[in-house]
């Protein structure tokens, strides 16, 4: 497929994003929340679902409930739970207690790091099922020899959050359900793991021509990491296109990614959908969380990613790109206290982006910021400054001592000089180059500087010597 | 039966002053099963050694409860840990609950002494006990007649003095219609005075655990132990139980008493029941009640929102007995085929019809018109209640169309059987208390019950009227 016959589809995709809180015991009875431990070993009467138990809802899954939509710029409406009805061995009471019409959180929105705003249909609570492994056939539950079935993971308190659909590209797939992770990381309501399952990822997927109404829409399952998630959104477009252009029709289906032959696959058309008779759940009552318990649950919530972002951008000139990278980090706040102890913003932003990403160890911002200074004001080249500071984090000190115990001064430039001329000299060819403007060539007589000067001479003075010299 | 020392309070009172023997008092309710059970069939199981052991550690420990002694029947859709809860189901083949229901919790706590597990239809659907699926249940007044249903095996165990107390469960009246024909007292409390945990669920929204008794004050005895607020059931109303027994002496005078024209008046009523029910009414205007005639409009459409409601809620509470996790298991070559099979040999012919209905109610596209439909009746008809309750304090009705029928009359009728529930449905659908008060018999000398209905958590004033229609009964 050529660039100007995908330019003509427009593609759609919405989000349907469960999260697995990280409450202390289960949803609706006392059982630990805990991934990985022995099977079964963490069930009662209530998740087990045996005869005559009864439901009593978590008022900390609820207030985690609450801190992701307020987080998602969500309203917090009263709001009901319904039962979900089908037949599965890993769900103890064939029906799932989950939010249908009435979810607890709706109409919020998610701000990707380029400004770009993916709305919120809503972010429900429901229960979790329990975990099946199906032995022998073809590994599904229809031709397995028997199956095994884990009830520890049943009634796990579950967040589903549906994106609307305002996705237009797999990219930005991906920016929303890692920018989603910051977020619930950052609030503490879920690990969000997509490798364990505690964060997991449906994509509904359409194609349409600019103009014309959405297209049939696919549902995409086991997407197991955000590599998949844009992978199967790529190919399930280049299929639904291929299928359009070939005047054939897309169907309504839910499909299953695989991850080893790149392709998704039937899993069962609209036909086969349940019929799920969701009905008011009668053993539960309302939730309506009042205006004080809303307030403290908003009072309570840290500043979150896009907050930060903005913050570092306003204070230190970052690039969008570079806050984003330094947050994702959580370096920000090291930044913005070095900064206060009179750091230079541009070079810790650098070094934050480029020589921190396994943490600041003993880095303090004092000595952090007092080595930007030194690097600023010419006694430590570029070079010489990530070398000092590799030394800071792993075993802390002063910047200065540090130089000078790795023999670092600044060269004078005379001194420098006089190596630039000498290599001017024996490399004739490579500086007409220059002369004739190939800028390519400016990184070989760099390096070739620091090679006779052992990385102590400033790429930017060089730089600066030969262009005095070209123009001469 | 009712005589003073076999009530649950002469026995109470006996064992606390240690003039009875739990034990012995034990072995006479064993001797009177082993004399009658066999053409009865009130229990799924006898706790003949339970029983005892739990008499003699009362012997030897702690005799304050306020049942210190007294044997007690469960109703077996109650949970008792260790011991079989069937609901009289093949499905729940060879269940033991590793847990106790809070209401059996509360009586042991109290030194009651479960004597046994009592028959009921299926899963509690049906009103005669025939729907079991380890046979009927026979009415102790007469053999060949049914007690009523569902919870007939806790209402002929009473009967039949086999414990002085029992526990039964109602939906759609199956405590308050058994107690009628059985002609013993039963109440289906506010929904949300007894906790519902434990109790394996036919229509959460309806389902309510209640008392029977042989007498009102045993009733009310009975019913404060059980009460009560239970953090295990969100639907529990957080206040404690009510004082029911000081207040029975308190009489009617002044109190307001509907009569409930829609019920008195329905069709199927028999003469006698109804005539009864109007002697209930002058008896309680002769002991100083105002009693006026009452209307409640919506009521009539009570039964068919109810069997919509009902069903539909079973459809989805039943769904758990797959043959996965516990109860009976078909094997068959994969998953599905192995729910079908278990499901298939498990449930009875009025479990299934249920079932069906139920799922049929809520299906796509028939949701709006059945189960929306049905609970906008349901709200009229607490409307209704509302409104009644502003004139009256309480309500009064015949509590069966008719006494006790033969075994077998209405097994192949399902609609017929059904509107035997046509005056006890609406209070569940309202989700207000009622009991049945045994008031003399019909033309076939078969026990009539006549039925008071309160406001939401009325239970101090009916208890009141329900006493001095006792003290009056013909």
């Amino acid at each position: 497929m050529t660039a100007t016959e995908v330019s003509t589809w427009e593609l759609v995709v919405g989000l349907e994003v469960h999260v697995e809180l990280a409450t202390a015991t289960k949803i609706f009875c006392g059982c630990r929340n805990q991934f990985g431990d022995e099977p079964n070993t963490n069930v009662c009467p209530v998740c087990l679902g045996l005869p005559g138990s009864l439901p009593v809802l978590n008022r900390q899954a609820v207030d985690f409930a609450m801190r992701i939509g307020l987080s998602l710029n969500c309203s917090v409406q009263p709001s009901i739970f319904h039962r979900k009805n089908y037949f599965y061995p890993d769900m103890p009471k064939d029906y799932q207690v989950s939010q249908y019409d009435l979810p607890i959180n709706t109409d919020g929105f998610l701000e990707l790091p380029d400004g770009t705003r993916i709305g919120i249909e809503r972010a429900h609570l429901e229960e979790d099922t329990g975990k099946s492994t199906h032995v022998g056939g073809g590994g599904r539950i229809h031709d397995a020899g028997y199956s095994l079935v884990d009830y520890n993971r049943a009634g796990v308190p579950l967040v589903e959050i549906v994106s609307r659909p305002d996705i237009h590209s797999a990219e930005h797939a991906r920016a929303y359900v890692n920018e989603l992770r910051a977020i619930l990381v950052a609030i503490g309501a879920s690990d969000a793991k997509m490798e364990e399952g505690s964060m997991r990822v449906d994509a509904n997927v359409s194609v349409n021509r600019p103009g014309d109404p959405w297209g049939t829409r696919c549902e995409i399952k086991n997407l197991n990491s955000t590599r998949s998630l844009g992978r199967a959104i790529d190919y399930e477009m280049r299929r639904q296109i291929d299928l359009l252009e070939a005047g054939e029709r897309v169907v309504q289906e839910t499909r299953h990614w695989n991850e080893d032959d790149g392709r998704t696959h039937t899993l069962r058309s609209k036909e086969e959908a349940f019929d799920y008779r969701y009905f008011p759940e009668p053993d539960l009552v309302p939730i309506a969380p009042d205006a004080a318990w809303q307030e403290e649950v908003r009072a309570s919530l840290p500043v979150l990613p896009a907050g930060r972002r903005a913050q570092l951008v306003e204070r230190t000139g970052a690039t969008p790109e570079t806050a984003g990278v330094v947050v994702e980090r959580d370096l920000d706040a090291f930044v913005l206290d070095s900064l206060a102890a009179g750091g230079v913003a541009g070079r810790l932003l650098v070094h934050a982006e480029n020589n921190l990403a396994d943490g600041t160890g003993r880095l303090e911002p004092t000595t952090f910021a007092a080595m930007t200074v030194m690097e600023a004001d010419g006694a430590l080249t570029a070079t010489q400054a990530k070398t000092v500071l590799q030394e800071l984090v792993a075993n802390g000190g002063d910047p200065v001592a540090v130089a000078a115990a790795k023999g670092f001064e600044a060269m004078d430039d005379s001194a420098l000089a006089a190596i630039v001329d000498e290599l001017i000299a024996a490399n004739p060819e490579p500086f007409q180059r220059f002369r004739e403007g190939d800028g390519k060539v400016t990184g070989f007589f760099v390096g070739q500087v620091m090679k006779a000067t052992q990385g102590k001479a400033d790429g930017k003075v060089v730089t600066r010597l030969l262009q005095e010299r070209a123009q001469a | 039966m009712s005589s003073a020392e076999n009530t649950a309070r002469g026995i109470a009172a006996a064992v606390r002053a240690g003039e009875r023997s739990a034990v012995d008092v034990v072995e006479e309710h064993l001797a009177r099963i082993a004399g009658r059970e066999g053409e009865i069939h009130a229990f799924n199981e006898v706790l003949a050694d339970e029983a005892r052991a739990a008499a003699e550690a009362i012997d030897r420990g702690d005799r304050s409860g306020a049942l210190a002694g007294v044997p007690v029947a469960v109703k077996d859709n109650l949970c008792t840990r260790g011991i079989p809860t069937t609901c009289s189901s093949k499905i729940l083949e060879g269940w033991r609950p590793p847990y106790d229901a809070t209401v059996v919790s509360r009586l042991l706590a109290a030194g009651a002494i479960n004597i046994g597990k009592t028959n009921l239809d299926e899963f509690a659907m049906g009103s005669s006990t025939e729907n079991s699926a380890f046979g009927p249940t026979r009415n102790p007044h007469d053999t060949s007649r049914v007690p009523g249903g569902s919870s007939g095996g806790s209402a002929a165990a009473v009967a039949a003095g086999f414990a002085p107390l029992s526990l039964g469960s109602d939906t759609g009246g199956s405590i308050r219609q058994p107690a009628a024909l059985c002609g013993v007292v039963g109440v289906k409390p506010t929904y949300g005075l007894v906790s519902r945990y434990g109790l394996v669920a036919f229509a959460s929204s309806l389902d309510q655990v209640g008392p029977f008794a042989t007498t009102v004050a045993d009733a009310a005895l009975l019913l404060e132990v059980i009460a009560g607020h239970d953090p295990m059931d969100s639907t529990s109303i957080e206040r404690p139980a009510p004082s029911l027994v000081e207040v029975l002496e308190a009489g009617v005078d002044g109190l307001r008493v509907g009569v409930l024209r829609e019920m008195v008046d329905a069709e199927g009523i028999a003469p006698d029941v109804r005539r009864r029910t109007e002697e209930a009414a002058e008896a309680l205007a002769a002991a100083g009640a105002k009693v006026e005639e009452a209307s409640v409009p919506a009521a009539t459409l009570g039964l068919s929102a109810y069997y919509l409601i009902a069903p539909a809620e079973a459809s989805s509470n039943l769904a758990r007995y797959d043959g996965v996790r516990y109860g009976l298991r078909v094997d068959a070559p994969n998953t599905g085929l192995m729910n079908e099979a278990s499901r298939t040999a498990g449930f009875g012919a009025e479990v299934k019809r249920r079932i069906m209905l139920g799922t049929y109610a809520l299906s796509a596209g028939y949701y709006d018109a059945y189960y929306g439909k049905a609970q906008q009746v349901r709200t009229l008809i607490i409307r209704d209640f509302q409104a009644a309750y502003e004139q009256f304090d309480l309500l009064l009705s015949p509590t069966s169309p008719t006494t006790a029928f033969p075994l077998g009359a209405k097994v192949d009728d399902p609609l017929t059987m059904y509107l035997n529930d046509v005056c006890t449905i609406p209070t569940n659908l309202a989700g207000d208390p009622a009991m049945s008060v045994p008031f003399g018999a019909g033309d076939d000398g078969l026990p009539i019950g006549v039925q008071l209905l309160a406001p939401a958590l009325g239970e101090a004033t009916m208890f009141r009227a329900a006493a001095v229609l006792e003290g009056v009964a013909p």
